[in-house]
């Protein structure tokens, strides 16, 4: 049987949902046809172009809880905490409208750290938020220090009104990915300062696939963390948590699938925030299958799963490509999703980046090289 | 961990703290009378016995939904695009996959999935730039000045964004019709902007009069700045195709008072009555001559959402900006590129809606076949529709000239009028809740659009498939009578 990725598999599943007459003959596989058709059931009319529930399709945000309580090792999620938006972004947007009071005398502020993706920047602008920076340590590998974040606050409560704290983990575009103890102090700190947490966790999905396939880091979401946490911190700390298809194993930036989970809010403003998350249309229904997909990858039984449990023993570019972005930030493709001689492996970079960038990449996969090799050999 | 929904008096976020311009927003066409109809389907599906056997969902501008079928040609060219292997298959037609091939060279890695520039893919710009030369008889069209957005909603938000400033007196207030399309009035309530309302002339089928225009903006002027007119057309709820004429009159006036124009022409291909046409405020503007066409700032909006394809769930959109000042092009370009990027898949869309199979392809006759028939059958409904509500004494149905929505008036009686008082409901949602749970229909009421003070009306889809349409009409038929004897 002719050997598909997941990338195949999931492209096979949108093309079946896109064009259903595919579903009625033997183009695609028997467990691509029955994921599309059960997908396609959920939607009005039998259709993708169809609206969905604002939030997203009841059945995905279902699958999302549960993709997530996996993930925290059996910390409960709810679907109704759930709301799927057009990529993390846009549900980032929407809790930065909820937070910021942009009329108030005094601005609302923002922690966020540096350095930081410009786009989040401008959107705070927009929001007329103060921006609040606080400073990664570029010396211990861009981690987050506490201190810092005290500095950060007590300097800033002199002009604005600091009400949340913006982590980026791991970080964007750091690449920096926070234990477990700097998770704690973090939320220790927001519970004393009375902060909102705002968790952009969009690559942890990468490092969560790594460990799912055997690799011996430690995965810790802000949720997980706060779940273990003594219960006037746990049961008090309003989180957000963002993620997305965009990073993940698939990468599907372009389909724009994201959700956020809300952790703790007053029940009266979940009531809003719930207006806010439908006023604007629904999510783009791709999106929400690829959301499906990547929550809910094929299962062993599966026709396709066959090729899923080859990737368990991991592909060694594979293996190669999840390490070197963890260590490093940097992200290129294996060699074994473009096809390549047997036993023979291969890296994939976009040489189109800017030339100052491309030195700086070169030179952190050359170190990364060097220690891959010491360490695996 | 608390469950959401816990008192817990230590909150960072509360009613108090939270963004009081949240409180404002609402959202009819998604409010508390879906919510209830989705409730009632539950109910339905666990086995409760109620006076019908299914919700018949007529509030929301969903087709597909509905039954409507996508256009085979647009689907088989977005298959091929996500699933390339289908290249190499003889099922599909060539000019499906030429069309496909081209899409895909356009994308970053020859993929949907990947990230385009936040402006939208420039071989999509450009080909909505042609679309649009040829629908308005030639008039150039520069593709920088097409932002491709998701769904037409995002691009109206973000304009209104760039819009919105000042305090106080100096507060930017934005003219929209009433009834509209509350969008409108959710994104100014977000914004802190002032809604400046003018009223549609139910008497004229809903026609825009300038006088209107020029009371409500001396009325507006002083508690705040005036800076933008907007106007559905063909409109939303109400229907109504505006002319020539009136279009030429709106282009006038905003120029004379110095107006930013947002023209919301999502329905532009839904036009059904004998004499009505679609004019292009585009169009027009560049046929007044360069008075007009070098000074007027416009923005109009399209998506594929409505018209003949009805793909709400693609949420692919565009918007054209005419006579921008250039530093000001310059921070929109900035402000789109928060979001990122539309969905690719969107943008594929929309490529191929605006690049359909020629006369000479393959594909060609049953593209137009079921292009015609979809349209011929909504023209069907929205006549049919018209022509039964006028029937039953008590409600008044002006012609659907277009769009997909009828917004007839309802005469209540007193005693309902006060009933619903009492319960603290709008009258037209108090009699809107009945009909969904005595019939289980579910319409949006149309204190949701705004009306006239002491008018009520409820917005309906022309969108149920014919028969089970004709039985919706019957119903509310039967459900009016019977609730005007009620209340008499």
């Amino acid at each position: 049987m002719k050997s598909q990725s997941p990338q195949i598999i999931e492209n096979q599943v949108l093309a079946g949902c896109l064009y259903p007459a595919l579903l009625e003959d033997d183009s695609l596989p028997l467990d691509v046809k029955q994921r599309a058709e059960s997908l396609l059931r959920e939607c009005d009319g039998g259709s993708i172009g169809s609206y969905t529930e604002s939030g997203g399709i009841a059945k995905i945000k279902h699958c999302v809880s549960q993709f997530i309580t996996r993930r925290d090792r059996g910390v409960p999620s709810s679907p109704d905490n759930i709301f799927i938006k057009s990529g993390s972004q846009t549900a980032l947007m929407i809790m930065l409208k909820l937070l910021i009071r942009s009329e108030d005398s005094c601005r609302t502020g923002v922690l966020i750290p540096v350095p930081t993706y410009a786009t989040f920047t401008l959107a705070l602008e927009e929001q007329g938020a103060a921006i609040i920076p606080y400073h990664l340590c570029e010396e211990e590998g861009w981690t987050l220090q506490v201190e810092e974040l005290h500095r950060a606050l007590q300097e800033a409560r002199k002009i604005c009104n600091p009400v949340a704290l913006y982590i980026c983990n791991p970080g964007n575009p750091t690449g920096h990915l926070q234990g477990r103890k700097s998770i704690e102090e973090v939320i220790r700190f927001a519970a004393e300062e009375r902060l909102f947490i705002l968790a952009d966790e969009v690559s942890l999905s990468q490092v969560y696939q790594s460990c799912v396939y055997g690799d011996d880091t430690e995965f810790y979401s802000y949720k997980k963390v706060l779940s273990e946490m003594d219960s006037n911190i746990s049961s008090t700390v309003e989180l957000a948590s963002f993620n997305s298809v965009s990073k993940g194993f698939m990468g599907e930036c372009g389909f724009r699938g994201g959700y956020v989970e809300l952790v703790n809010l007053d029940p009266a403003v979940m009531k809003h925030a719930h207006t806010l998350f439908s006023t604007r249309s629904c999510p783009p229904v791709v999106g929400q299958i690829a959301l499906d997909l990547m929550a809910d990858p094929p299962k062993p039984g599966d026709p396709s799963f066959s090729t899923f449990s080859e990737k368990r023993q991991m592909e060694p570019d594979m293996l190669y490509c999840l390490h070197l972005l963890e260590e490093t930030g940097l992200h290129v493709r294996p060699g074994c999703e473009y096809g390549q001689r047997k036993d023979s492996h291969h890296i994939r970079l976009f040489v189109g980046t800017q030339e100052k960038i491309m030195e700086e990449a070169l030179q952190r996969l050359k170190t990364f090289h060097m220690r891959f090799m010491k360490e695996f050999s | 961990m608390a469950q959401n929904g816990c008192e817990h008096s230590e909150r960072v976020l509360t009613m108090d703290t939270m963004n009081p311009n949240v409180k404002r927003v609402e959202y009819a066409v998604r409010g508390p009378i879906v919510q209830r109809a989705v409730q009632i389907e539950r109910e339905l599906n666990m086995g409760i016995k109620k006076p019908f056997t299914e919700v018949i969902k007529a509030n929301i501008g969903d087709c597909h939904a509905m039954g409507q079928k996508p256009i085979t040609f647009f689907r088989q060219v977005l298959a091929l695009c996500s699933y390339p292997d289908l290249l190499e298959d003889s099922k599909f037609p060539e000019d499906a996959k030429s069309r496909a091939r081209r899409i895909l060279q356009a994308c970053g890695g020859g993929s949907l999935g990947a990230y385009s520039i936040s402006q939208g893919i420039e071989m999509i710009r450009q080909d909505v730039a042609r679309y649009i030369e040829r629908r308005d008889g030639g008039i150039t069209c520069d593709p920088d000045n097409i932002y491709l957005s998701t769904g037409a909603s995002d691009g109206i938000v973000t304009m209104l964004k760039l819009l919105v400033s000042g305090e106080g007196v100096s507060r930017t207030g934005v003219m929209i019709s009433i009834p509209q399309y509350p969008l409108y009035s959710a994104a100014l309530a977000d914004l802190g902007a002032v809604q400046i309302s003018y009223y549609l002339d139910e008497d004229n089928c809903w026609s825009l009069d300038i006088n209107e225009l020029r009371r409500a903006l001396q009325e507006a002027k002083k508690h705040c700045s005036p800076q933008a007119l907007c106007i559905i057309n063909p409109g939303n709820p109400t229907g109504q195709v505006q002319s020539r004429q009136c279009i030429e009159d709106v282009i006038r006036f905003a120029a004379a008072e110095k107006l930013f124009l947002m023209a919301d022409e999502v329905y532009q291909d839904n036009v059904y009555a004998e004499g009505s046409k679609f004019h292009s405020f585009k169009k027009v503007l560049f046929e007044m001559g360069p008075e007009y066409s070098e000074k007027v700032e416009l923005a109009s909006f399209h998506s594929t959402s409505k018209c003949y394809m009805g793909e709400c769930g693609f949420r692919g959109g565009y918007m054209e900006v005419i006579n921008l000042d250039p530093e000001v092009k310059f921070q929109l370009t900035k402000l789109v590129s928060v979001r990122l990027c539309p969905p690719v898949p969107g943008q594929a869309l929309l490529d191929v809606v605006v690049n359909p199979p020629q006369p000479d392809e393959p594909s060609y006759d049953t593209f137009i076949k079921e292009r015609t028939d979809t349209l011929a059958t909504l023209a069907e409904k929205a006549s049919m529709t018209q022509e039964i509500l006028n029937q039953v004494p008590g409600i008044k149905c002006n012609p659907v000239q277009g769009a997909m929505y009828t917004f007839p008036r309802i005469h209540l009686p007193q005693k309902a009028i006060l009933e619903a008082k009492e319960k603290g409901q709008a009258p037209d949602m108090f009699y809107c809740m009945k009909l969904l749970e005595e019939k289980g229909i579910c319409l949006v009421p149309g204190s949701g659009f705004g009306q006239r003070d002491g008018t009520y009306h409820f917005r309906m889809t022309i969108l149920p498939p014919v028969e089970k349409l004709k039985i919706v009409l019957a119903k509310i038929k039967e459900f009016h009578q019977h609730f005007v004897e009620q209340y008499s």
